[in-house]
């Protein structure tokens, strides 16, 4: 699993994270790591976006995109700073430890950056639901005073909340829309720095306290049924036990 | 369809591995764009012969429609190499809106870029990095294409005026630029060292174009005559020294090919996705026809093709970024990249079969757009002919 996370910084940072494309392995011991581009998963874009956002509006000093994971995903980290993100911290996770990272250790990672960051405001994408906070599935976030005030997208409809910061909020797909890093940005990217960290350094113990004993991909969709009439339609739900 | 193949594509590494992090970041910049702006909207663009103002003024917020012009003019401040993938990538999605940005570039900015003074890049260069103005290049005539050095458009100067007159063929952008370069004689009997290069801006007094020609492909651009009768500009809008125009037009378009260039490979590409998607789904035989060898072997000679023209044209422009002579190496990029995009995309009708010659597939619109890419910007004859100098002065006695 590969996560990305961005940390904003008002006089702190926001962080987002993020999860990319998987596909299961032949062997069904995992996902398939090798090869796959760690490209930013479009929750994280949108994350990404809206901490640039912020940075526009001077609500925001400084905006730190994180990463955890191995060497490539430093790429995703770029892409943030071509965004527009000021600097990078890459968490160095790799190999074994890499395949058995879960959500309780990166929670750890992002949770001992965060305090060594004095980070007021994590933006995550929404894939990642382990993060306890009521910032969840964010439309609109709105900065008033030291509070923060976000529109979230609930079952019933839409919520509008004040959460005292520091605080974790997680972007939902009708946030924005995030821009194409721009040729200039991307130059100035290259500038921008990006610290390496490892797990030790933040204090957290990445081993693994799960053993996955297999993974399966999700079965394949069955061809459905055509009926000519809506009674042939209650007869095949009658047949199947569904009614 | 398209779109799924593009990401399966952006899981392997291999093909952007070789490019630095700065060109493969920009590259995929380019190529997320194409995929979602342009591609959806190509075969409409084509139907209704339409210039893609919204996504030229787009490209230009992205520094893309002046690659190589430094930011303290405007421009994005990055080197041609970039600028060729950028050019590549945005073909494959659109080949209309390829060539309205290559033109932009090498054709128009390229020459001021190169040969303008302070006061000149100032005025003709800034505007038109922004993607609100797009500039044009007006080289060929009614009466000489390839027979460049030909120029029968005059140039004379009255008082403090020059007075241009004649007429100017198959100019792209013309129908939507603010600006052009225009070359004319200034002194007839140097033949081509008599020839000036001038900048005229769009709309002008003495300046009107012809109708919009109804072309096989490429649609989305417009390509026009501009007349000039009686057109009078300031002296000051000479663009380099009096008689240096035929070196100019020949300098700008030795750079101009390798746009073109990568527009045929972003071509030649579009096609072969077609056909590789294709490949898999139709099934013909009891099996999906990517398992019969007479569609392999196309499918290996189309991406080989572009491969190869490919390498040519990464090497062109890596040699003119390190201020080498890359001449010949231009021609050689421009004449396999253009050769491969008729080949790849002619051979992508045959795999797709009916449905290549339907509009319900882009296959047919890359066939149409490929034609071009032999015939500007120097012709597959002109291109032979410049390498084959090049070759003979290698060996001279």
């Amino acid at each position: 699993m590969h996560l990305f996370s961005m940390f904003l910084k008002f006089q702190h940072h926001l962080y987002c994270l993020c999860l990319p494309q998987i596909r299961v392995k032949p062997d069904h011991t995992g996902v398939v790591t090798d090869g796959v581009k760690h490209s930013m998963n479009p929750f994280c874009e949108i994350a990404v976006e809206e901490a640039v956002k912020l940075k526009e509006k001077k609500l925001v000093k400084e905006v730190v995109a994180v990463s955890c994971g191995p060497q490539q995903v430093q790429e995703t980290i770029r892409t943030a700073l071509a965004m527009g993100a000021d600097r990078g911290i890459h968490v160095e996770v790799s190999g074994k430890d890499y395949e058995t990272l879960g959500p309780l250790q990166v929670s750890k990672i992002l949770a001992a950056l965060a305090k060594k960051e004095q980070a007021d405001l994590i933006i995550l994408g929404k894939q990642v639901a382990d993060f306890r906070d009521s910032g969840t599935f964010a439309s609109e976030v709105n900065i008033e005073a030291d509070k923060l005030k976000v529109v979230r997208e609930v079952d019933g409809g839409l919520e509008t909340i004040k959460i005292k910061l520091p605080a974790v909020v997680t972007a939902d797909l009708r946030l924005n829309t995030p821009r194409y890093a721009t040729l200039p940005n991307i130059m100035k990217a290259k500038k921008k720095k990006i610290a390496n960290v490892k797990p030790a350094d933040l204090g957290v113990d990445v081993s693994s306290r799960l053993e996955v004993l297999k993974v399966d991909e999700p079965p394949q969709r069955q061809a459905g049924v055509k009926v000519e009439t809506v009674n042939d339609l209650v007869g095949k739900l009658k047949e199947a036990g569904t009614i | 369809m398209t779109l799924r193949l593009w990401h399966r594509q952006s899981l392997m590494t291999t093909q952007l591995a070789e490019l630095p992090e700065l060109h493969q970041m920009m590259r995929q910049t380019c190529r997320d764009y194409a995929q979602k702006e342009l591609a959806p909207i190509a075969a409409q663009l084509d139907k209704d012969h339409k210039f893609p103002a919204k996504q030229v003024k787009e490209l230009g917020a992205m520094g893309v429609m002046a690659v190589e012009v430094p930011e303290s003019l405007g421009g994005a401040g990055m080197d041609y190499l970039a600028y060729c993938l950028a050019v590549e990538e945005l073909s494959r999605g659109c080949a209309s809106t390829g060539v309205i940005v290559s033109v932009n570039n090498s054709l128009y900015l390229g020459p001021i870029l190169k040969f303008g003074t302070e006061e000149q890049k100032k005025q003709w260069i800034t505007p038109f990095t922004t993607g609100e103005r797009v500039g044009c290049f007006a080289l060929s005539e009614p009466g000489n294409g390839s027979d460049a050095g030909a120029a029968s458009t005059l140039a004379q100067q009255e008082g403090d005026e020059w007075v241009l007159s004649g007429t100017k063929a198959w100019i792209t952008n013309c129908w939507d630029a603010s600006a052009t370069v225009v070359f004319a004689t200034t002194d007839k009997s140097l033949k081509h060292k008599g020839i000036s290069a001038f900048l005229v801006p769009m709309p002008h007094p003495g300046l009107s174009l012809g109708k919009k020609e109804d072309k096989l492909g490429i649609r989305a651009s417009s390509t026009a005559n501009i007349i000039l009768e009686d057109c009078r500009i300031p002296l000051g809008n000479m663009l380099g020294e009096r008689g240096m125009g035929f070196n100019i037009a020949m300098q700008t378009l030795d750079s101009g090919r390798l746009g073109i260039a990568a527009q045929a490979l972003g071509i030649a590409q579009a096609a072969l996705d077609c056909s590789a998607d294709y490949a898999h789904k139709r099934t013909a035989f009891g099996a999906p026809i990517g398992k019969l060898q007479a569609i392999q072997f196309k499918l290996a000679d189309m991406a080989l093709a572009i491969e190869s023209a490919r390498l040519l044209t990464w090497r062109a422009a890596m040699l003119r970024d390190a201020k080498k002579p890359f001449t010949k190496e231009a021609a050689m990029a421009k004449l396999a990249a253009s050769e491969a995009a008729t080949f790849v995309s002619h051979q992508a009708i045959q795999v797709l079969g009916g449905m290549g010659y339907v509009t319900d597939m882009p296959a047919e619109r890359h066939y149409r757009d490929a034609r071009i890419t032999e015939i500007y910007e120097g012709t597959s004859e002109i291109q032979r002919l410049v390498i084959a100098n090049n070759i003979l002065k290698e060996y001279q006695q």
